[in-house]
Parts: C-alpha cells; sequence; structure tokens
C-alpha cells in the first residue's frame, strides 16, 4: 500500500530551502504580541500535492511553544494536510509531494537525516475517529513507552499508565478494568484513551485532528478542559469546525481557505475584529 | 538550536535496534514472496523440462510389404530388423487395411512410423549422455548393443528422424508408450465439462437469482445461505462418494461414465456458480431496479431485462472459474470410477470415459521411464488450457468491470 | 425402449405442444384484443401461460413416474408412460386455452411460477447437503453394523482383508485372512501429519507474504505479486501429486541420505510440503483481505506514536487481523485434511504410526480412494469403510468451515 518504509526519507520530499537560522527571523507578517512567543513549529512556503492537484499553496504558519492553536477553516480546504505534514504522517501516502519547509525547534523535519521514529515521538497526534488498537486499555498506553524504551521496569509502567490516564481524566473511569479492550470504551472514553495514549509518549507538541467532532457535547466539554491543562506541557494544535470550540480553547487561530492561510492573529482578535473579508464571513456563518 | 533531538538514530542503541528489526521483518516478508516465486518458477521449470520432449517423437521409415503373412500378424509386414525398431502398433492397421483394399496385396509402401518406446528414450536422454561419456551413463535410458549400433546406423542414413509428435494430440490412451495420447480424454474432458456447465449453471444461476432477489429474509433463506458457504468448502472427495452413492447406486447411472463424472462435478460447482453470481447480482445497484418497478415491471421482469444483463460478465466469468476448478478435478472422479483404460474417445455421455487429469494420473501410475514425459506433457497440455481459462476470466472481469 | 428413446420422443410430442400453445394462447387473446375488451395481461403472457399449463403437469407424471420406476416401487413399462404424458399434456393444453379469459391474471400466475421453479432451484444445494449426509450416513452405519464404531475410532491397526493389499500389490503382508480390523487411528496420524507439514510450510509463506502485498508493495507490484502467487490456486491437485512423487520425494530422499537418515520413497513429508505449497495462496489471499479491511486509522495511530512499520503491523494490523487469519487458517486446514491426489500420488498405502515425517504414512483419503478402485463388491466392509471415513471426514472439515465463517463473520462485524 505505501511505497517507503518509515526508514528513509521519501524521495518525493524537497527541501527547497537550506535550514535558515533562528525562528523569530523570518516571521510572516502577522500580529503584534507574538514577539515573546517562542516558536515552537514553523513552516514556511510549504506547497503540497496530491498527485497532480495541489491542495496547500504557499503557507507560512507559526505554532508557539505551550499555546493551543486553531485551525479552522470550510472543509476541504486543507487543514488536515497541513497537519499531518507537521510529523510527517503524509510520508503514509504515496501520492503526496510536499515543498518548503517545516522546522520544529529549528531543527527541519524533513531533513533527509531526520528520523521519523523520532519526529513522530516528539510530535504526538490524537485523530477525529477515536483509534484504540484492539488490546487491553494498559496495554493502549503502554506499548509505546515500552517501545521507546521511556521507562524501565514494570513499576515505571504501572505508573506511567497511570499518570497518563489521570492526565487525560480518563484515570476514574477506568482504573477498576485495565485490562479490558480499548475497544470496549464509550467513543469519548475511547478518545480520551488515545490522547493519553499520546501523552504517555511525553512528546513536545500534540496534534489534534478535530479530535471531538464525533463526541457529544458532555464528552467534548471534557475534551476541551483537558485540552485547556495540557497546554501548560504541551504545545498544540487543533483542527475544529466547532468555532466555538476554538475561541474556547485557543490562543491563536489561523484561518484556511482553498489551500492558503488567509488570517492568523491571536484568537480573540481573529473572532472579534477579523481583517480579512473572508474571515469575517466564515465566522459569521456568511460563508458560501 | 539546542538539541539535536530528531536526528540521533546513529548512536542511539535502542533505535539503531529497533531499525535492525524493522530491516529483517521486510526481509522475512520479502523473503516470503520470493520463495513463492522460485516454487512458481521452479516447479514449471520442472514439468516442461520434463514434458516437452514428448511433443517430438522419433520416426523410423519403413518399407510395408504387403504380403499373405501380414495379412494375418501386421508385423510381417516389416523386414525382421525394423521390426525390433519400429514400434509395434505402428503395422497393426495392416491386416485391416488388406481386408478391406485386397488389392494392396503384394504391394510395397514406403511409411514413417514411430520407433518403439525404448529407442525413442534412449535417442532422447541417452545417446548424447552415452556420447558425451558422463558419469551418469547408469541412469540414461540404455539399449542392448546391437540395437544400439543399428538405430546409431539408421539415423546416419537418415532413416531415423525427430518429428512433430501429432499422433499425441489425435490418439486415446495406450498400452505402448509412444502411441498413447490424449484425444480420447480430451473428449472426455468435454463430454463431462458440458454435463457439469448443463446442470450447475441454470440451477446455480436461478439460485443465486432467488437468493438475491426475491428470497424473504427468513430461516429458510439463512438455512440455504449457510448451506451454499459450506457446501463450497466440503473437500472434492466427499462429492466423489455422494455421486458414488447416488448418480451410481441409486439412479443407476453407468459407472465410469461421463454422465457421472459430469453430474458429480455439477454438484460441486454448484455452489461456486451460485456464490459468484450472487455476487454480480450485489454489484448491480438499487435504483436500477426501482427505475424498473417504478414502470410498472414484474419481479421476474426486473430481473430478466435488466439486472441479469448487467451482471452477465461477472455470472460468466464466476462460471469460467467454476468450470476451470471442475476441469482439473480428479479425486472425485476417479471414485466414481473414471479412471478406466479409454484407447477410443467415448461417443456418447453413457460410456466409459477418462479425463485429462485422470489420463495424467493413469500415466503417472506407469512404470515405464516414456510415461513419464507423457505424464509430463499431459499436464502441460492441460495448465496450458486452465490458465487460458482462468485468463479469460480475468480479461472478462477487466473488461466489463463496471464502476456505478 | 432405452431411457434416451424414451426422452426423444417425449420431446418430439412436447415440443411441437409448446409451439401450438403458445400461439393459439396468444392468437386466442389478440382476437380478445380485437373485439375491445381489455386484457388483464400482455397477449404473450397468454401464450406462456398455456405452454405452461400444458407442460407442468405433463412433466410431473412424467417425472413420478420414473422416480417410483427408479425406487423399485411400481415398474410401469416406458411406453405406457410415454402415453399417459402425452395425453395429460394434451389435456394441460385444452384446459390452458379453455382458460384463457380477459379476466384471468396469467402475469401473476407466470410470477408466481417463476419464483416457485427459482425457489426450487435454490432447495436444490440444500438437497445435495442433505444427499451427502444422508448417503454417507446411510453406508457408514452398514459398515458399523460390521466394525465397532469403538474399534474404529481406538483401534491401532488397519488391515481390511486381502482383497485390499493384493490391490496395492502388497499382499505377501497379509496375516490371517478373513474380515479386516479397522483401526483408523493410523490413518488419522497420516492425514494429521500431512496436514501439520502443509501448514507449517504455507502459514508462514502465506502470511507473511500477505503482510508484503499489503503493508510493503507498492499498488504496481502488488498488482503482479497478487495474481502470480494465485496461479498457485490455479494448478490441479493430480500436477502436484505428480511433483510431489516425481521431483519433490527424490530430492527429499537425496537429502537425507546426505545427513545419513534414511528416507521412504513415499514418505509423507513430500507430499506435505506440496500440499502446503498447494495452500499458500489461500492463506496469502485470505490475509491479505483481512489486512486490507483493518481501517487505515489503526495503523496511523500506531504511527503517529512513532512506531517503525513492522511494529505497526506485527503489535497491530497483524493482532487486530488475527480472527480473519485464524479463519484463513483453519480453512486451509479443511483443505489439507481433504485433499486427495497428492497424497495418493505421493504418500504412502502401509497404515503406520509414526513421529517420522521420512516415513511412509498412508491417510484416510488414499483409503478412501484405494477401497473403492479395487475389485470387492460393493457391500463388503472394506468399501463401505470408505464412507465411514468419509463420514469422519465430513464431520470434521464441516466443523472447521463452521467455526472459519463465524470468525469472518464477527471479524467483519467488527470493522463495519
Ligand atoms: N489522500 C488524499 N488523496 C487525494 N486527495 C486528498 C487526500 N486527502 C485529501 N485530499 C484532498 O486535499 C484537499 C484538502 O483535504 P483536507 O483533508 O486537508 O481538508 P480538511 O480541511 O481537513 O477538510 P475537512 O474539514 O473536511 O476535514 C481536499 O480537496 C481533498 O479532496
Ligand atoms: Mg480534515
Amino acid at each position: 500500500m505505501y511505497s517507503e518504509a518509515t526508514t528513509e526519507p521519501p524521495e518525493t520530499t524537497e527541501s527547497v530551502t537550506p535550514m535558515t537560522g533562528q525562528p523569530e527571523t523570518s516571521a510572516p507578517a502577522q500580529t503584534a504580541g507574538t514577539a515573546d512567543k517562542n516558536v515552537k513549529v514553523k513552516a514556511e512556503n510549504v506547497n503540497l500535492w496530491y498527485d497532480k492537484t495541489q491542495a496547500l499553496h504557499d503557507l507560512d504558519l507559526n505554532i508557539y511553544e505551550n499555546e493551543v492553536t486553531a485551525l479552522i477553516g470550510p472543509s476541504g480546504c486543507g487543514k488536515s494536510s497541513f497537519l499531518r505534514c507537521l510529523n510527517r504522517m503524509n510520508d503514509l501516502i504515496p501520492s503526496v509531494r510536499i515543498q518548503g519547509q517545516i522546522t520544529l525547534d529549528g531543527e527541519d523535519i524533513y531533513h533527509p537525516d531526520v528520523d521519523v521514529v523520532q519526529l513522530r515521538s516528539n510530535v504526538g497526534m490524537v485523530f477525529q475517529k477515536p483509534n484504540p488498537f484492539p488490546k487491553s486499555i494498559y496495554e493502549n498506553i503502554a506499548y509505546a513507552p515500552r517501545l521507546h524504551g521511556i521507562v524501565n521496569g514494570r513499576r515505571d509502567l504501572d505508573e506511567l499508565v497511570e499518570h497518563s490516564l489521570k492526565r487525560a481524566g480518563l484515570w476514574r473511569e477506568v482504573s477498576d478494568r485495565l485490562q479490558t479492550p480499548g475497544t470496549a470504551l464509550s467513543g469519548g472514553q475511547q478518545q480520551r484513551l488515545c490522547i493519553a495514549r499520546a501523552i504517555a509518549v511525553n512528546p513536545e507538541v500534540i496534534l489534534m485532528d478535530e479530535p471531538a467532532s464525533s463526541l457529544d457535547p458532555l464528552a467534548t466539554a471534557t475534551i476541551e478542559e483537558l485540552i485547556d491543562e495540557l497546554k501548560d506541557r504541551y504545545t498544540i494544535a487543533i483542527v475544529t469546525h466547532n468555532l466555538q470550540q476554538a475561541a474556547r480553547v485557543a490562543g491563536y487561530t489561523a484561518f484556511f481557505h482553498m489551500g492558503e492561510i488567509v488570517e492568523f492573529n491571536d484568537t480573540d482578535t481573529l473572532f472579534t475584529n477579523p481583517r480579512e473579508q473572508k474571515t469575517e464571513d466564515y465566522i459569521t456563518g456568511r460563508y458560501g | 538550536m539546542s538539541t539535536r533531538k530528531l536526528t540521533g538514530s546513529a548512536n542511539n542503541p535502542q533505535i539503531r535496534r529497533r531499525y535492525r528489526a524493522e530491516k529483517r521483518f521486510k526481509a522475512y516478508c520479502i523473503g516470503a514472496v520470493s520463495i513463492a516465486f522460485a516454487i512458481i518458477i521452479a516447479f514449471f521449470t520442472d514439468i516442461i523440462s520434463q514434458g516437452y520432449t514428448a511433443f517430438w517423437q522419433y520416426q523410423v521409415q519403413v518399407t510395408i510389404d504387403y504380403n499373405d503373412r501380414a495379412e494375418r500378424l501386421g508385423q510381417f509386414a516389416l523386414d525382421r530388423d525394423m521390426r525390433e525398431v519400429a514400434s509395434r502398433g505402428a503395422t497393426r492397421s495392416i491386416p485391416r487395411a488388406i481386408d478391406r483394399n485386397p488389392d494392396l496385396l503384394g504391394t510395397t509402401e514406403e511409411r514413417w512410423v514411430p520407433v518403439k518406446a525404448e529407442i525413442d528414450q534412449y535417442l532422447k536422454h541417452g545417446r548424447d549422455i552415452l556420447e558425451a561419456k558422463h558419469e551418469e551413463v547408469a541412469a540414461a535410458p540404455e539399449l542392448p548393443d546391437k540395437l544400439r549400433k543399428k538405430v546409431d546406423a539408421l539415423i546416419d542414413e537418415g532413416r531415423i528422424e525427430s518429428a512433430f509428435n501429432t499422433r499425441f494430440f489425435t490418439t486415446g490412451d495406450s498400452k505402448l508408450p509412444e502411441l498413447a495420447g490424449i484425444f480420447s480424454a480430451a473428449v472426455g474432458t468435454l463430454y463431462v465439462l458440458g454435463i457439469t456447465l448443463l446442470c450447475a449453471f441454470p440451477i446455480g444461476v436461478m439460485s443465486a437469482i432467488y437468493l438475491e432477489e426475491f428470497a424473504p429474509d427468513n430461516k429458510l433463506t439463512q438455512t440455504i445461505e449457510v448451506n451454499i458457504n459450506n457446501l463450497a468448502a466440503v473437500p472434492s472427495i466427499i462429492f466423489g462418494l455422494l455421486g458414488l452413492a447416488l448418480f451410481i447406486n441409486f439412479f443407476g447411472v453407468p459407472r465410469s461414465s461421463a454422465l457421472a463424472g459430469g453430474l458429480t462435478l455439477g454438484l460441486m460447482t454448484l455452489p461456486i456458480i451460485i456464490i459468484s453470481t450472487r455476487a454480480a447480482l450485489r454489484a448491480v445497484p438499487d435504483p436500477i431496479r426501482q427505475g424498473a418497478f417504478a414502470m410498472g415491471c414484474s419481479r421476474w421482469q426486473v430481473v430478466r431485462d435488466h439486472v441479469l444483463p448487467s451482471s452477465l460478465p461477472g455470472i460468466l466469468t464466476g462460471t469460467i472459474i467454476g468450470l476451470a476448478q471442475a476441469m482439473g478435478e480428479t479425486a472425485p472422479l476417479i471414485i466414481v470410477g473414471m479412471i478406466a483404460y479409454i484407447p477410443e474417445a467415448p461417443s456418447g455421455v453413457f460410456e466409459a470415459a477418462t479425463v485429462l487429469p485422470a489420463q495424467v494420473f493413469t500415466w503417472a501410475s506407469e512404470p515405464e521411464q516414456a510415461y513419464v514425459e507423457k505424464t509430463a506433457a499431459g499436464i502441460m497440455v492441460l495448465l496450458a488450457v486452465l490458465l487460458t481459462l482462468n485468463a479469460t476470466a480475468v480479461f472478462l472481469r477487466r473488461k466489463f468491470e463496471r464502476r456505478w | 425402449m432405452s431411457v434416451g428413446q424414451t426422452t426423444l420422443l417425449l420431446l418430439a410430442g412436447l415440443i411441437p405442444l409448446g409451439y401450438a400453445g403458445f400461439f393459439l394462447g396468444r392468437r386466442k387473446a389478440l382476437n380478445t384484443q380485437a373485439e375491445g375488451i381489455r386484457l388483464h395481461s400482455r397477449p404473450q403472457q397468454y401464450g406462456w401461460y398455456s405452454v405452461v399449463s400444458m407442460a407442468v403437469p405433463a412433466m410431473a407424471v412424467a417425472f413420478i413416474a420414473s422416480l417410483l420406476n427408479l425406487l423399485g416401487w411400481i415398474a410401469l413399462p416406458s411406453e405406457l408412460v410415454l402415453i399417459m404424458t402425452l395425453v395429460t399434456a394434451a389435456a394441460g393444453f385444452g384446459f390452458g386455452l379453455r382458460a384463457i379469459q380477459p379476466s384471468l391474471r396469467a402475469r401473476i400466475k407466470l410470477d408466481n411460477l417463476m419464483r416457485w421453479l427459482l425457489l426450487g432451484a435454490a432447495l436444490i444445494s440444500i438437497m445435495t447437503t442433505v444427499a451427502i449426509v444422508l448417503s454417507v450416513i446411510f453406508e457408514a452405519m452398514r459398515f458399523f453394523r460390521e466394525v465397532s464404531v469403538w474399534e474404529f475410532i481406538t483401534g491401532t491397526t488397519w488391515s481390511p482383508g486381502d482383497s485390499f493389499l493384493e490391490a496395492a500389490g502388497r499382499g505377501d503382508e497379509v496375516g490371517e485372512g478373513g474380515g479386516g480390523v479397522f483401526g483408523s487411528v493410523p490413518l488419522f496420524a497420516g492425514t494429521f501429519m500431512v496436514t501439520a507439514i502443509a501448514m507449517a510450510v504455507s502459514l508462514p509463506i502465506g502470511l507473511l507474504s500477505a503482510i508484503f502485498m499489503s503493508e510493503y508493495a507498492s499498488q504496481r507490484i502488488r498488482g503482479i505479486v497478487k495474481p502470480l502467487i494465485e496461479i498457485l490456486a490455479g494448478i490441479p491437485t493430480v500436477v502436484y501429486g505428480f511433483f510431489a512423487a516425481v521431483t519433490v520425494t527424490p530430492i527429499i530422499v537425496d537429502i537425507a541420505g546426505f545427513f545419513g537418515l534414511d528416507a521412504s520413497y513415499s514418505n509423507i513429508l513430500s507430499p506435505g510440503i506440496v500440499m502446503g505449497i498447494m495452500i499458500i495462496p489461500f492463506i496469502s489471499s485470505l490475509s491479505d483481505d483481512v489486512i486490507n479491511s483493518i481501517p487505515q486509522s489503526l495503523r496511523e495511530g500506531a504511527f503517529a506514536l512513532g512506531t517503525t512499520r513492522s511494529e505497526t503491523i506485527r503489535s497491530v494490523v497483524v493482532p487486530a487481523a488475527l480472527p480473519g487469519v485464524i479463519s484463513a487458517f483453519l480453512l486451509g486446514v479443511s483443505r489439507a485434511l481433504g485433499e486427495t491426489m497428492i497424497v495418493v500420488m505421493a504418500a504412502g498405502v502401509r497404515p503406520n504410526l509414526t513421529w517420522n515425517p521420512l516415513e511412509d504414512m498412508t491417510t484416510v483419503t488414499v483409503n478412501i480412494v484405494y477401497s473403492l478402485t479395487g475389485d470387492q463388491s460393493f457391500d463388503s466392509p472394506q468399501t463401505l469403510s470408505a464412507f465411514a471415513l468419509g463420514l469422519v471426514l465430513f464431520i470434521v472439515t464441516l466443523t472447521l468451515n463452521v467455526i472459519s465463517t463465524v470468525m469472518v463473520r464477527r471479524f467483519k462485524q467488527q470493522y463495519d
């Protein structure tokens, strides 16, 4: 199904520009009040094609450390495609070709020497549909840390599992049935299990692609609270169709339209005082 | 930038170990596929290298002398020397020919006839080895010294030659390997497959239509469905037992006949045709049916005029695959007696017949070396037909595959 | 009169009647229509209606008569049957034509008939199963009247009697002649051995090939590899048998000889390996199907945690696909148990209880074939023993199939 193994960087990916120095120097024309923030992930001139069709056009975006950045925009505008560039999930799709540069703490993540395994353990991801492994709850979480050698010994692992479940706000509900299959949980619980699973690897960045879209309002609220708590430790990028959600959880918001970023600003400004007409149309629901 | 956290794999032993495991696992997978390929190649090479020689045969030019002794025994039409070289079967028909046309008496005729199987084998496999003084001389087909000299002399005279073995395709089985051919088995196969098709195709298509288009979702329907799936996985030899008990012992169908074999294989092919026909019917989208119903067609008319025509390629594909499977089947046919010795092609479905795979089986159990190449050649023919059938099915599917 | 002649005469009577029925029926309908009366159905449907009302009763008479004949209850002379059938046909013909009225709902009647016909066809597959069960059980019962079930199941000596061994060219091995001993354990041991070897060959190769095709290969490579492997599934078993007997067995004997081991020329290893080759495509294509139906999101979930591809495969994909893989395995086992030609051609005929795959062993299917191809009368215990063995084989394979179907269904439900 796929053409290349994770061991090699895909030949189709080109880094057009050599690695630049400090992220702050070439910050795209953006909002005030960000100068003191540390840029965690920086995307410059990102273009992405599925075969012949271009899905992303010359994207520039800064994702600030310990902040929640929301990506909003109409369906099909390339939010997921962009998000998946940030931990190279797009490598799994043979037809994808990417140009431009994306750096994590100044390191080009598409550099030929980069090890995707390490990249992905630093940049975790939570998906739209909860996808727990067909294993026990415990194993769902313990699996990756054990693999990465994050813990040694059973005690440490137990602790890590408990800690991750607690952070994901799931511990109380499942502490007495850690050996039951993860797939037997409710949708909201499954999604929190997936978040716990991502946290357990101790990543620096967590990408979330519509993490609450298949959940009911109560479960959604739980997840939102969780995101709010997590931002102290992690840098989070979240795709959402729910504008209130973006307004509630995100410090920064980027508005995507037809594969371009129309506007990027701190959430308050973007929602109350958008610079662009398209943004205003979208957030006021007048969008086409 | 402070730490290089993304490119450290070279000096992280744990990650190196994981990548080694990755490489190893991938190598296993590729290895498995390579083994499968190697087996396929070895298999075909083996069969072809054993069988291709059977398509050529050494012939000797003899003088047929229609004398009065030959009227009684064909052998006497040849001079003594040639009797040792030419196949005994070559002169078998001479008494009959004289009988039919007495004018022949006293005349002579030059004719090319097959050599005896031992000589054929010696010429094909033994002679070169002997001349090359290869070590494995012992294993090579050998001839008594005198006969060998004679054969060598005949070759030098140009009276023994190798020619394409048309006889292999035009005669039936024979106790003389040099005369044995696949013709009667091929005819038997046609009869058997004809009957298989006649009973499995209509019943199979009709069952599929019922299950897919008519059946209410009740216990009976579910039973039928489960039953068909299980029937498809019953070992073929059990169908042989059924054929023996039902058709031969109960209905009195003649043993060894194409009818018995065809009916048995028909029952075996039935589930295959039902399953593939159902898949083809299911692929026709519902709006087509609804459109036709809206025009006031009865259910049967909808099926006949709208569903069946668009699913026909799929049905045919499934039928071809089912027939190909039936064509290669041997075990149930052995059970219903279709391994008889059949020198003459059967002329009806009630007569004893044999089929290609059964012929292959019979030849494979013959001890003479000469039958080995016949067996392999029979297999080559069988495989060629089967691969053609399957390729046709794939082609049909590709060509008519319609994305709704 | 022979069966063929009777049938021909029957057709010679029925086909013209059918044609006449169709055209007369249609004409009557057309005439009625011409008078300005509205018909319920289309004219040709009235035509078909009269054909049906002629043919169905006639066929029924012919069928019942021949069934009675077969069962030997009443043996009617075929002339009588012929005449009875034709008379019924003529009566039906007249009745059908008379019945054609504007109000006759010919279309609905025809539709119903069609429905019954189709249902009848669908029932044939059930009847096939019933026939298998009945015939095999019936003959097996006759066998068990002479041989105790207990002896059959637990006995470790299988020696059906002189004629069987003589037919197999081993007349000298017979002890005191007579009834024969029917302990089937050695046969099942051979079947088990050959199945185990076959699965040991086909499971790793088939599963790893499936993983290669669905996880590593590009679409193009997959398009080449898959049909090539499936060639193996289209090769007739008799060909595999020849390959095993003529090519693989000598190689195994040579190799064993090289290591100083003594291998029989009908060792069970060779048919086992070749049977494994035959089963590779079953395992690989079934596993490939289930692996492909594992949702991509599951893989992405693992990759997003920073796993390598093989880690994803081994700890997420294969465990998720496990029910499907097991069901493929069970189907493979069921194939191997029932496989006949390979063992008939390459395995031994000597019942032998051993753990050594280099020795010759015989199997259940080999004995079914040999007991039915000898010259014994059909009632002899050795002939009937084939049905007892077949019964066990049928039950075991059926059970395996049912388990495997249930597992696949569970699996499919999980990922719908
Ligand atoms: N695997 C793929 N192959 C080809 N084209 C794709 C693929 N995935 C996405 N696309 C195309 O790329 C464009 C962007 O898709 P993307 O999934 O990034 O949109 P999105 O903003 O996430 O939409 P949504 O809000 O509906 O999730 C779309 O036009 C889509 O059709
Ligand atoms: Mg999306």
